[in-house]
């Protein structure tokens, strides 16, 4: 199936919501969960979002669960970004960025003074949009993190990058470059450094903000299956413009529109019977 | 510097993505006017820069073969005891130049971290236009302040407080035969060219700092780095190569700085200074404070070796400084 959809992803960004193909979803993908008997990682109540004193989130409840990838959907500027960048607190590197609510992530809000962010931001990875691999070798880039948290020997550092690089599925690719500079890389590639850097520090959650929108369907389709492998040990969070996409490796599904979420469920019920009109029509490519 | 600007928009511009590369068109025209355009240009530099030389050399060249290598090894410039020695005022620029340096490139950094980093962006506008006003000031006017100013204070004050304590036994800063109390003296003039050069090292290092990508900032905070920790493993990294670059331009400018150092290095031609308080004299401030008094065509032809010798060090700086750049361009990102 992957197959046969990876034209449709490449459109990247925005097509999907003109086009509006029939949507297929994925028919192993947690039909058979209990959720409410699923463990929350991330428990979010009642999150609201201010840039300056427009606010861009309002009032959000959502549940992100253990092992399962979550695909948040809408359309744009309805506060995707906004929300998942919460999670890392991101946002505050920015004045004037406030979040107030609950997000409750191994048992405490995060979003409350004293909170350590630096741990926080190990133990929930991000995935930008454009690949960001930093200005170093292809094995310092996956070292990165490592040599930041963690006191390692010359060989245990290396072992884990190997590792974090074959679970990233770019080991074969890069291991007789891997002192290149990483934005040598293609882009594909780059994005999978990313992914490499983000879980060689083993994090609980992997937030990916559009991650297969800069690349090529190719890369794009490797990236979709590596998410069906990292989801055994990591719960993801992806954005995505692209419905297929959400529907092809995602379990559960949060529409938002307009700083809301609208409609939050399983990806398979969310696509075939969506309970809400709003989010009928926007899978239905009746509105953008 | 142009060329340290394009090399580093090679290294830090946008990678175009494989899904991005468009093919683009409608420069069928403008491509060959301006590239006939750049070439002239680029010729007429290169004409300029050669001409230069040459002139200088041929106008030096009756002191040249007079002297031949001893005017190098000669310490002392004076003429009218017929020694044309230019080591005095070479090491009264090295020293001068160091100081300057050793002042104004940590002191510029830290500035440009500040503006980039942690100063709000309203704050870090106005320092960052009063950092770029002061580029602009004339350097006779920095040479005057120093000569009303800096002088008289590190005469009355700053030498006798540090010669007098433990650190006046130390080398280079126990005073030597020279000494006339320190108000005029390399130290002094390597303090007005850190005033000089701050500015054009600042700027100019906070623009390539801006030029860091946000997402790969981001990136890095992402993975629980510290404000330091990004600054210091991406974002220099980033901009190292236009950092050294910045700094280079600096060490240009210091270099052949020549009315504010006239003023203030002491104007002592005969001797090496052996102590950052002695007084001294540089290459390009001996040329501008002895062209008066130059008598025979000798004395003419040695000052303009003297120039030979200042355009020859500052060629070799910018030498090195593409080298490095070339280097580091290559090796961007490889294993530290
Ligand atoms: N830095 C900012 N300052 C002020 N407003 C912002 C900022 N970033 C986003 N917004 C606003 O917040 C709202 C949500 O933006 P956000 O980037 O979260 O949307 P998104 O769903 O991720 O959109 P897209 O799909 O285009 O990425 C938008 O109305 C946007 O204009
Ligand atoms: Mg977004």
């Amino acid at each position: 199936m992957v197959g046969s959809k990876v034209k449709d992803s490449t459109d990247g960004a925005r097509r999907d919501v003109l086009v509006a193909p029939p949507v297929e979803v994925a028919a192993a993908h947690a039909t058979d969960d209990d959720f409410d008997a699923l463990e929350s990682v991330i428990s979010v109540r009642g999150l609201d979002f201010f840039y300056g004193k427009e606010q861009a989130l309002f009032d959000n409840d959502v549940d992100i669960k253990r092992n399962r990838v979550t695909a948040i959907i809408g359309p744009s500027g309805c506060g995707k970004s906004t929300h998942i960048r919460t999670y890392n607190r991101i946002y505050e590197l920015y004045r004037d960025h406030r979040a107030t609510g609950e997000i409750v992530f191994d048992g405490k809000n995060i979003l409350v003074p004293g909170t350590d962010v630096l741990d926080l931001r190990r133990r929930m990875g991000m995935i930008f949009q454009k690949p960001s691999p930093f200005p170093m070798s292809v094995f310092d880039n996956v070292a990165y993190g490592l040599r930041q948290h963690y006191k390692l020997s010359r060989s245990e550092l290396a072992d884990r990058v190997e590792d974090a690089l074959r679970r990233s599925a770019l080991w074969d690719e890069v291991k007789h470059k891997l002192g290149e500079p990483g934005i040598a890389l293609s882009g594909g590639q780059q994005q999978r450094l990313c992914i490499a850097r983000c879980i060689a520090t083993e994090p609980d959650v992997v937030l990916m903000d559009e991650p297969a929108s800069a690349i090529d369907p190719v890369a794009t389709a490797k990236i979709e299956e590596l998410m069906e492998s990292l989801k055994k040990n990591y719960t993801i969070v992806i954005v995505t413009h692209n419905m297929q996409q959400a529907a092809r490796v995602s379990d559960y599904t949060a529409f938002f529109y307009e700083g809301r979420i609208v409609e939050f469920g399983p990806t398979t019920q969310i696509f075939s019977n969506p309970r809400e009109k709003q989010t009928e029509d926007y899978i239905t490519g009746r509105f953008s | 510097m142009s060329t340290v600007e394009l090399d580093m928009q090679r290294q830090t511009g946008p990678r175009r993505g494989a899904a991005e590369a468009a093919p683009r068109r409608g420069h069928r025209f403008g491509d060959p006017v301006f590239r006939v355009l750049t070439l002239v240009c680029g010729l007429l530099v290169t004409i300029a820069m050669f001409t230069l030389a040459g002139v200088l050399i041929y106008d030096s060249w009756p002191a040249i073969r007079e002297l031949g290598f001893s005017f190098l090894t000669t310490v002392s410039w004076s003429p009218s005891s017929g020694s044309y020695g230019a080591l005095s005022a070479l090491a009264g620029t090295a020293l001068t130049t160091i100081v300057a340096m050793v002042i104004a490139v940590p002191l510029a950094f830290v500035i440009a971290l500040l503006l980039t980093e942690l100063v709000p962006p309203s704050v870090a506008r106005v320092i960052g236009t009063a950092v770029e006003m002061l580029a602009a000031i004339p350097s006779i006017i920095f040479g005057m302040w120093g000569l009303y100013v800096l002088v008289p204070f590190m005469q009355g004050t700053v030498v006798p407080a540090v010669t007098g304590s433990w650190l006046g036994d130390l080398p280079l800063i126990r005073p030597g035969a020279t000494f006339q109390g320190g108000g005029f003296s390399i130290l002094t003039a390597g303090l007005v060219l850190a005033v000089m050069v701050l500015p054009f090292i600042t700027a100019f290092t906070r623009d390539v700092l801006l030029m860091v990508p946000r997402v790969t900032k981001e990136a890095g905070y992402g993975m629980g780095s510290t404000t330091w920790e990004v600054l210091r493993r991406i974002s220099l990294r980033y901009a190292l190569s236009g950092v050294v670059g910045a700094a280079f331009i600096g060490l240009g400018r210091a270099l052949g700085e020549t009315m504010a150092v006239a003023y203030l290095v002491g104007g002592e031609f005969l001797n090496v200074p052996s102590s950052l308080f002695d007084p001294g004299t540089t290459v390009a401030s001996l040329i501008a404070l002895q062209f008066g008094e130059a008598m025979t065509e000798l004395d003419i032809s040695a000052l303009i070796a003297m120039g030979l010798v200042l355009f020859a060090i500052t060629m070799v700086f910018q030498v090195l400084a593409q080298m490095w750049l070339k280097r580091a361009q290559r090796t961007a990102g490889g294993r530290a």
